[in-house]
């Protein structure tokens, strides 16, 4: 654990002009402190050297070619430092690219979000927050298109534990789900442990855990073919 | 068609009444022209052939012969077409006195202006060749052939007026092998010249028949001629017409994406940060929310009118992004199974998606099924992609537009739609695109 100090320092890629300063704006309105803004991924690794900073936000698409620097290079800095909390932003939904973007580190303090999210302030400042904390979050919506999927190791669960599980996806603690479902903590845990037994998943530590089965949801899907 | 006027001299000599019609008339007419076309035609031939018939007729040794027999064959090669080029149009409009059907294809209309343009086509054209072997065959045969037909005809006419010529007392005439002295003598082949006299027109008008078939098959281009031409240019086109219809929508979606959705986005966080810092529950507050909610619909509205111009994971992604996509957004369960190598022309992307699109948005309306499946496969040039429903079938292309209209944009890039829907199910579109793997997509 690093410790906080006392305003989030940010660092945020997005190439569109627009939305780089509504970020800005909305970023520093909260009180997180934005070392840089930058328009492609060598820029965005060149600032997190320079600022060392607590959160990166970035596009997955940025220029030259606008395939997945921003990802790439996101997934980069993660290898290199797995405590450095990653907020992807994606212009619609990419299975594949949350699943690679889950799967770098340990699959905490990441963030998957649809570009659309950042209007709605409040959540998306919340979502920051609990990426910071060492959560993962993964846009609602994405989630819908994977419980649109039944699929293995999916398929096993009843309709309830996917419910259960997309606000696990989604970065939500037990007690936060229990007060969502308007059912008590203890229901929510035993939904918990079935979803763990039926998705066959190690036992190690619980947060741990539902990273794991997280993924395992974003890879209800092979992931598509890249570009070639 | 009994009461067509017959089309050629051929069949009119079969019908009655031949010898009344200007039949007889336009096969004299076409032979005695032809004379005067073998004279315009065969006297340049035969002076650029003329080393190779002088090599032809000499009695020198073989290797001195071969030198000049050469340099004819290379000049009437060479400058013949010159002679033959202007007489060839001639002589398909001379045709028209014994044949009056299309005479065909003739000498194409050069890609461009210009003097080289013009040799490169008419030296490489079909047409070029056939009408100098064509003048070349007619130079040695008609002064021949009409000789023994003059010398017919003399006989047949000196034969009929023999009894008369001897009567004024000429005698004795020479016909051919006879020695006639009295009209007696002259009679009986006098008789049968008359009898003969009706075979006349038929002779001639065989002969001219004859010629005119052969003028026929050799005065026109071949079967690659500018007709195939013109159907490639044209199929071609057609595809530049829809290529450029998909750039357009591209550039178009692009646009949007750039601009206004961009601007949207922009003005709808603005919003969203001014209700963070207005007082709840105050006036202000109320009608920034309900801009923000405005604003955050006609983003989605936008969105939604943007992807159907052209749905951008498509351009980013390509067709197996794009039908999972698709999948994902229908109202029904679609499993999706995309087994490509990687990009696809832009051309096929496209058409193969909106093609899914639509047979998944019937299957959604129309046929009840509450899951359907894709599979988009690649092999052996052609992509092949498969939208199967097990809803109540009873499809028909002719109903509707959208089956009709996706036919028309298949065809354009030589694709085939096929569709299986018997009443009672199951349905299943098949799109077959003919498409090279790995290019880099175009545009």
């Amino acid at each position: 654990m690093r410790t906080e100090p006392t305003a989030v320092r940010v660092v945020l890629a997005e190439d569109g002009v627009l939305l780089r300063e509504g970020l800005a704006g909305l970023l520093a309105r909260f009180g997180f402190d934005v070392a840089a803004a930058v328009d492609d991924a060598e820029a965005l690794l060149a600032a997190v050297a320079e600022h060392r900073p607590d959160l990166v936000i970035t596009d997955i698409r940025m220029p030259p070619d606008f395939s997945d620097e921003g990802l790439r290079a996101a997934v980069r800095l993660r290898r290199a430092d797995p405590g450095l909390a990653v907020v992807a932003l994606s212009q619609y939904v990419e299975l594949s690219y949350a699943a690679d973007l889950l799967d770098s580190g340990d699959g905490r303090r990441v963030g998957y979000l649809l570009k659309d999210r950042v209007v709605d302030v409040a959540d998306f400042v919340a979502a920051l927050r609990q990426v910071l904390d060492g959560g993962t979050v993964v846009d609602p919506k994405v989630i819908r298109q994977l419980i649109g999927r039944r699929r293995d190791p999916l398929a096993a669960l009843s309709p309830r534990e996917h419910e259960v599980l997309a606000l696990i996806a989604e970065g939500h603690s037990n007690a936060a789900i229990a007060r969502r479902l308007v059912v008590t903590d203890a229901t929510v845990g035993k939904h918990v442990r079935s979803i763990l037994a039926k998705l066959d998943l190690p036992q190690t530590d619980d947060t741990h855990r539902r990273v794991l089965a997280v993924l395992t949801y974003l890879r209800g899907r092979p992931p598509a073919p890249d570009p070639g | 068609m009994p009461n067509d006027p017959p089309p050629t001299l051929l069949a009119a000599m079969g019908s009655r009444g031949y010898l009344l019609t200007a039949w007889p008339w336009r096969a004299a007419g076409y032979l005695l022209s032809t004379m005067a076309v073998v004279v315009a035609a065969g006297l340049p031939l035969v002076l650029l052939g003329m080393p190779l018939l002088l090599a032809a007729a000499s009695d020198a040794a073989l290797g001195e012969r071969a030198l000049p027999a050469v340099l004819g064959l290379l000049l009437v090669a060479g400058l013949g077409p010159a002679v033959t080029i202007p007489l060839t149009g001639l002589e398909r409009r001379r045709l028209r006195l014994v044949d009056v059907r299309p005479a065909g294809p003739g000498h194409r209309r050069p890609p461009e202006r210009g003097v080289l343009p013009w040799f490169r086509t008419r030296y490489t054209e079909p047409v070029t060749w056939r009408a100098l072997g064509y003048f070349l065959l007619l130079s040695a045969a008609v002064p021949v052939l009409y000789a023994a037909m003059l010398s017919a005809l003399a006989f047949e006419f000196g034969a009929v007026a023999a009894p008369l010529i001897l009567l004024g007392g000429d005698g004795p005439m020479v016909l051919g092998p006879l020695r006639l002295a009295t009209p007696a003598e002259a009679l009986p082949y006098a008789v049968a010249g008359l009898v003969l006299l009706p075979a006349v027109p038929y002779l001639l008008a065989l002969v001219a028949a004859a010629q005119g078939a052969l003028a026929r098959t050799c005065l026109r281009n071949g079967p690659d001629g500018r007709l195939q031409a013109e159907l490639v240019e044209v199929a071609r086109s057609r595809a530049r017409l829809v290529d450029a219809f998909e750039a357009e929508r591209r550039r178009i979606e692009r646009d949007l994406h750039d601009g206004a959705q961009q601007r949207l986005v922009s003005l709808t966080l603005k919003l969203g940060i001014a209700r963070v810092d207005l007082p709840p529950g105050s006036p202000a507050a109320d009608s920034v929310a309900d801009a923000h909610a405005e604003a955050k619909l006609l983003m989605t509205e936008l969105r939604e009118l943007v992807h159907g111009i052209h749905p951008r994971v498509l351009t980013d992604r390509g067709l197996a992004a794009a039908l999972g996509e698709l999948a994902d957004r229908s109202p029904l369960a679609v499993t999706v199974e995309a087994d490509l190598p990687g990009r696809l022309p832009r051309q096929v992307e496209s058409t193969a998606y909106f093609a899914a699109a639509e047979a998944l948005t019937n299957a959604a309306k129309h046929s009840g099924a509450d899951r359907a499946a894709v599979v988009a496969r690649l092999s052996g040039g052609v992509l092949t992609v498969e939208v199967a429903d097990e809803g109540a079938g009873g499809a028909d292309p002719s109903r509707g537009t959208g089956l009709t209209g996706l036919a028309d944009r298949v065809a354009v890039i030589d694709g085939r739609l096929l569709v299986s829907s018997p009443a009672g199910g199951p349905t299943l579109v098949r799109v077959e695109l003919p498409c090279e793997p790995n290019r880099p997509p175009s545009g």
